[in-house]
């Protein structure tokens, strides 16, 4: 690991101003993703500023219509929350998924969109259900947040301060997980809320995505029968050590069905 | 260097440290707690398990600054009397040794600690084999198998006051 200077903002506005006055500086969520990097030497901040200290990027609120989740929640918080698992079950289930219980007690929400890991479940989870990301300074779309490989609509600097899903009248998240790593091969994220049926996947492209033909089957008609005949096409899928493209296209229609009829 | 302050097993330590010094480091190089192993070093097979404020984690995945003001419980500190250089073993660490949840001993100190962890998360229900084997899935052995291990976790577990199925 090469080294660095390690500093523990006191407040949301004192560690964006430090870390955006240094272009070669880094943000320290939960540290699984980042600590693994730097061991790599795959990354060489300048700085590291620690976000563990910050109380207001933690906690979950349930209110009528959205569960909350400050960005430095933890995965074991939101997968073992009563009130996610009353409201929103299938967040809870994805949650409960990512990793094992050691990576779950340390992983946080925000640190994982942010990393926008092509793998994550979270994605999956923001799209899928349709949630609002908070930053320091604006609210960004589920829709428009996921950009491309690792790539996000976050500007240098900018901060993940909480995440919003508005509460769906049906959700299910099916995963085909790596048997080592836990990682989504591919995961399928399907929901309906106010606004519509939403089928979104993680694992098999460059970012999460959603499938519009799907979505505008299950509208139609909420069954498995209603998808079973639409094809994924594999051109622009991952290939790689862990499944090829044309697999993964495979995988997606098989979890999309299990994630359907979980909730049909 | 960075100071660090934190309370491992109930006694306060501190220590100075580089930014980029793993927290499992600390507890074995800095601390001569060698209990707690590095495995694979790359937050895979769980053998540098211990529970930071209560809960599992891996310590070659934390930065020691991270740690600091923290509290922290590694393998040394499970016994009961182990901080006064008794010789007791905790209920979970008995049920290893009676089960023969171990072979070259490598993994033991993260699955009793993982184990702990479950407990902890199980203790007002009931725990079952299926779930004993799920939540030991940040833990690897690869020495011969599960089937000990989860014997004595479930037998620990017992022995700690939780209803078994």
């Amino acid at each position: 690991m090469h080294a660095f200077t390690y500093h523990r903002p006191t407040s949301v506005a004192d560690a964006v101003a430090k870390r955006s006055a240094d272009d070669d500086a880094s943000y320290l969520a939960g540290g699984m993703t980042l600590i693994p990097t730097l061991k790599q030497r795959l990354a060489q901040p300048t700085q590291v500023f620690d976000l563990a200290g910050l109380a207001d990027l933690k906690g979950i609120v349930v209110t009528d219509g959205a569960v909350t989740i400050g960005a430095m929640t933890c995965h074991a918080d939101v997968a073992l929350s009563a009130d996610v698992r009353r409201v929103i079950p299938a967040l809870s289930d994805l949650a409960g998924t990512i990793g094992d219980p050691q990576v779950r007690n340390r992983g946080t929400i925000g640190g994982s969109l942010a990393n926008c890991d092509p793998s994550a479940d979270y994605p999956a989870a923001v799209l899928g259900l349709g949630a609002t990301i908070h930053t320091n300074t604006r609210q960004i779309s589920g829709d428009d947040f996921f950009k491309g490989l690792f790539e996000t609509a976050l500007k240098p600097g900018e901060l993940i301060v909480k995440v919003s899903f508005p509460i769906s009248k049906r959700a299910a998240y099916m995963k085909f997980p790596n048997p080592a790593s836990r990682y989504a091969v591919v995961g399928v994220m399907v929901a309906e809320n106010a606004q519509g049926v939403r089928v979104a996947v993680t694992g098999a492209g460059a970012c999460a995505f959603r499938l519009s033909a799907m979505e505008t089957a299950l509208s139609k008609s909420f069954s498995v029968a209603a998808i079973k005949d639409i094809a994924v096409p594999a051109d622009d899928l991952n290939n790689d050590m862990h499944a090829t493209a044309e697999y993964r296209a495979h995988l997606v229609g098989v979890m999309a069905r299990r994630a359907v009829a979980a909730i049909a | 260097m960075t100071k660090i302050s934190l309370t491992v097993n109930g006694t306060a330590r501190s220590g100075d440290v580089e930014p980029r010094t793993l927290l499992v480091e600390f507890l074995r190089n800095h601390l001569g707690l060698t209990g707690t192993h590095v495995g694979c070093d790359t937050s895979q097979c769980g053998a540098c398990t211990i529970h930071l404020n209560g809960k599992p984690v891996k310590s070659c995945t934390i930065l020691a600054v991270q740690a600091d003001g923290q509290q922290l419980t590694t393998i040394e500190g499970v016994a009961p009397t182990a901080q006064q250089g008794g010789d007791a073993l905790h209920p979970m660490q008995a049920a290893f040794k009676e089960c023969h949840g171990l072979q070259c001993g490598f993994c033991t100190p993260g699955m009793v600690m993982s184990a702990l962890g479950i407990v902890e998360r199980h203790k007002n229900d009931q725990l079952t084999e299926a779930i004993v084997r799920h939540e030991l899935e940040g833990n690897l052995c690869r020495c011969t198998g599960y089937q000990g291990i989860v014997n004595a976790v479930l037998m620990g577990a017992k022995n700690m006051g939780v209803r078994v199925a």
